[in-house]
């Protein structure tokens, strides 16, 4: 078994009263992409800083190859960040950012002057050297970033939102580069972000941050195919909840009664017979059907481009969603206004308490 | 951040003992001398309440600052909401101008007012030559004198402060009165003029403050009527060497002027004026 | 904004505007101008032109002397001043100092407090220790009376830079103190130079302080001058009055320059 390249146990920190921080357990392995997703305020930003030592935990430790760092100042730690203003020094060239960390080192000029010029390569960015960061793009100067935090090749590369300020198109090309450079390089990596869409595509694994803690860490599919509270599964994609009371509890999955109607789904945790409950259903899983199932109206066919979203009415007076890929939603499909009932597979679905 | 903040606080230590030992400590010795020389007690105020040249020096000074004021208020605005909303061009002007009088020894221009107002200096010349006045006006050694000399130098301190307030009001409260009906001159008593008032504010103490201080302008400006409170210490003690009274007097001086801060900070706030 | 209201306000703002201009302006036009007279006493429009005035200004010891002694002054106290304040600045800035706020307000006092209070106060207790009458007496008041004006630009400065680009210097490996001379340093440069301006040109002008703590023997210029102008006055005035106005206005043109430098123009 490799030893996991970042161990935090037991991270708390505290401003005050305000509690940041409650607990966070965690361990990276060696190359491997992991992602601190949640909202603002969440703690997942201020453990990034504890990991870089630009913050000080209240309690827990940090172990970075396996040796307890968390007494140790940034710079005698061997970390690269990157972050979300990019912080390149404005007096100095591309070429200076980048040997900086060389020159820290104590390393000898021939020796800058290659690495250097490898860093820049990487990044696309080799006929660059001269130029100011204020000369550069948005993108640009995120890229002289990353080469900075990486040319002198540290055991884990930190990520704060570092895309946070690129427009969509840009963003999406940065995800591509950054994740090249993730594998050429081999290298482990913690990114922070708020944007779940950008944590799905590029993360080995995920750690949803809700107030100060880690709901759960997985991998994109299990986190967004199996949620471990309802948390997760509202704030990774959409979802569907349909409040029900529990019938009937089994190993594994019960039987809830949503709006008078029967329907089943996985229960992860054992539920109580009577107790209330919601039942978490992607879009894409929920199915509109014509035979006995969910009762409601369909209220309105919202166009998506490469997908149909169908807006339904229950009888609780809330609106459900049902996602459709064009050709499927083309085909023989109810219309606006048509009575309609929903229903899906079992496996689909979750109950977390409601 | 690393290294922990007692390390950096130390570079704090030379200017703070500085502070203290050539400043706090002998402002502090000035001050208790108002109440032990020459005898412990409060004599020395008892002095000043009862001597009437004192109390007219002291109201002179206050009279003076309290004048000064609304002068360079009026004067100022205009000149701050030209920087404010001119041209960038008029901007640097008007900056250039209003700073080079501000670096320049309070001596110098003091000495340059003389010139300009006495009587046979160019002001006199310019009114006599445009028939306003036969003969040359008393401009020197008296309240215009030092009116004149003082406005020089505090219009800055007015200017600087209007501008940084005028800068943030946010150019859509005016358009919004406007749309809502009101005409040019009442949006801007109702609307812009109140918004100024912080700036207003601190620019006011800024200037009644500096007044009270004054020692050259009155001296080479102003008359025996226009003695300020600064020409008396200085006179206890190099004429009198009574350091009591100068104590007793400094320690007036300061009150009036924090008396006076309090009341900024009350109505604006010391950090709002600040910025 | 149209209006018969607006068109009045302008042309009266207008009006305002170049009359303080001129008001603020003239006096020192009029003195450089009479500096240059060839008469001997202070008739505007001079007769002449001349440079005797100036001549005279560095052929009489008086004045060469308190020249000298403000060189001596300015000097020594606006470098004092410079580190210090700077240091002072970073502490504050920078560092997570309780009543940080309080205490900078407290490095201001000197210059919110009426420089006659100082000035009696420093000569009060020079009196015991034997300082009045002595530069380094005079250079300690100095370092007073300037060092908040050094605080106030670097803080400014320091907190518009990004206090970001030192936590990456970190990152990167870097100590606090290379950080500081490989990221900080660079960038504070041009509000420190503009604080050791402000330093020197206030010890220049000082007059206040320097009065009381002077002799004849050990003056600078400002006192000079003073006793020169309650005295017979003579165009030399004008002529150290015009110089003094010189050095203020090339200081003020490097204070503009090195503004721009750092990017902070518009932000007075």
């Amino acid at each position: 078994m490799t030893q996991p390249v970042l161990e935090l146990s037991g991270i708390r920190k505290s401003y005050g009263t305000h509690v940041a921080v409650e607990t966070v357990d965690l361990s990276l392995d060696p190359e491997e992409f992991v992602t601190f997703l949640g909202p603002s305020g969440s703690g997942k930003t201020t453990t990034l800083m504890m990991v870089a030592g630009l913050q000080q935990p209240d309690g827990g430790t940090i172990r970075l190859g396996g040796a307890p760092i968390e007494r140790l100042p940034p710079y005698r730690r061997d970390i690269g960040m990157v972050f979300q203003h990019y912080a390149l020094f404005p007096h100095m060239s591309v070429r200076k950012n980048v040997a900086f960390p060389l020159e820290m080192r104590g390393m000898t000029r021939p020796v800058i002057q290659r690495q250097v010029a490898d860093a820049l390569e990487l990044v696309g960015l080799s006929d660059y050297g001269h130029r100011l960061p204020r000369e550069l793009s948005g993108g640009q100067q995120q890229r002289v970033a990353l080469a900075r935090a990486m040319v002198y090749r540290p055991a884990l590369l930190l990520m704060d939102e570092p895309l946070g300020a690129l427009d969509k198109k840009l963003r999406e090309q940065m995800q591509r580069e950054i994740k090249r450079v993730h594998r050429e390089r081999r290298i482990s990596v913690l990114y922070v972000t708020h944007d779940q869409e950008e944590a799905l595509t590029m993360s080995d694994r995920i750690a949803v941050f809700n107030r100060g803690r880690i709901e759960q860490i997985g991998t994109p599919s299990e986190l967004y195919e199996r949620p471990a509270t309802r948390f997760v599964a509202d704030f990774l994609g959409d979802t569907n909840f349909f409040p029900g009371i529990v019938r009937a509890s089994f190993d594994g999955y019960c039987h809830v009664d949503v709006m008078g109607c029967p329907v089943e789904a996985m229960a992860p945790a054992s539920v109580a017979t009577g107790a209330q409950v919601v039942v978490a259903v992607r879009p894409e899983r929920v199915r509109l059907q014509s035979g006995p199932g969910l009762d409601g109206r369909l209220i309105e066919i919202i166009y998506l481009g490469a997908s149909r979203r169908s807006v339904v009415r229950l009888a609780d007076g809330g609106d459900y969603f049902v996602l459709q890929p064009a050709g499927a939603a083309e085909a023989e499909g109810p219309s606006p206004g048509a009575a309609v009932s929903l229903g899906w597979d079992r496996q689909h679905a979750t109950v977390f308490p409601g | 951040m690393n290294p922990p903040p007692d390390r950096r606080a130390l570079l704090l230590v030379p200017a703070v003992l500085v502070l203290l030992v050539a400043f706090v400590g002998p402002v502090g010795w000035l001050l208790a001398r108002a109440f032990t020389q020459p005898q412990p007690g409060l004599q020395n105020f008892q002095a000043i309440w009862q001597r009437q040249g004192y109390l007219q020096v002291l109201w002179n000074t206050i009279e003076i600052s309290a004048m000064v004021t609304p002068i360079c208020l009026l004067l100022g605005f205009p000149i701050a909401h030209a920087m404010a909303t001119g041209s960038p061009r008029l901007r640097r002007w008007l900056v250039f101008i209003v700073l080079l009088p501000f670096w320049t020894s309070l001596l110098v221009r003091t000495f340059a007012t003389v010139i300009l107002l006495q009587r046979t200096g160019p002001v006199n010349a310019l009114l006599i030559g445009l028939g306003l006045t036969a003969e040359p006006l008393p401009l020197l050694y008296n309240m215009a004198g030092v009116m004149a000399g003082a406005l020089q130098v505090l219009l800055p301190f007015v200017i600087f402060p209007l501008h940084a307030a005028m800068v943030r009001i946010d150019p859509a409260y005016m358009q919004a009165a406007l749309t809502l009906g009101a005409r040019p001159m009442r949006a801007f008593f109702r609307v812009y003029l109140p918004l100024t008032m912080p700036g207003l504010l601190t620019g006011a103490t800024l200037v009644f403050i500096s007044t009270l201080g004054y020692f050259v302008t009155p001296a080479m400006l102003g008359g025996p009527h226009q003695t300020m409170i600064a020409q008396l210490i200085q006179d206890q003690i190099a004429q009198f060497g009574n350091w009591g009274m100068a104590g007793a007097l400094s320690l007036l001086l300061l009150l009036v002027s924090g008396v006076t801060l309090l009341l900024l900070h009350v109505t604006v706030g010391l950090k709002a004026a600040a910025r | 904004m149209t209006g018969d209201g607006m068109d009045l306000w302008r042309r009266l703002r207008g009006l305002v505007c170049t009359l303080v201009a001129l008001y603020l302006i003239a006096p020192l036009v009029i003195v450089v101008i009479i500096s240059f007279s060839a008469a001997s006493f202070l008739q505007f429009p001079p007769p002449g032109l001349s440079l005797r005035w100036y001549v005279n200004l560095f052929h009489d010891p008086a004045w060469t002397d308190s020249l000298a002694v403000s060189v001596q002054i300015l000097i020594p106290s606006a470098t004092l001043a410079t580190l210090l304040g700077t240091a002072a600045s970073y502490a504050l800035v920078r560092g997570r100092i309780p009543g940080a706020q309080i205490l900078g307000a407290a490095l201001m006092l000197p210059i919110i407090v009426p420089a006659i209070i100082t000035a009696a106060a420093l000569f009060g207790v020079y009196r015991g220790l034997g300082l009045n009458g002595t530069l380094t007496g005079l250079i300690i008041g100095h370092v007073v009376i300037t060092m908040p004006y050094v605080v106030a630009t670097v803080s400014s400065g320091l907190r518009t830079m990004d206090p970001r680009l030192e936590d990456a210097a970190s990152t990167l490996g870097a100590p606090p103190l290379a950080a500081f001379r490989r990221v900080t340093l660079p960038l504070l440069l041009p509000a420190i130079l503009s604080g050791l301006l402000f330093a020197a040109v206030a010890s220049f002008d000082e007059l206040i302080v320097s009065l009381f703590v002077s002799t004849a023997r050990v003056r600078p210029v400002a006192v000079q001058m003073w006793s020169n102008i309650r005295g017979d006055v003579d165009p030399t005035i004008a002529a150290i009055a015009s110089l003094c106005f010189a050095f203020a206005f090339l200081a003020l043109l490097a204070e503009g320059f090195l503004r721009r430098r750092s990017g902070t123009e518009g932000q007075r």
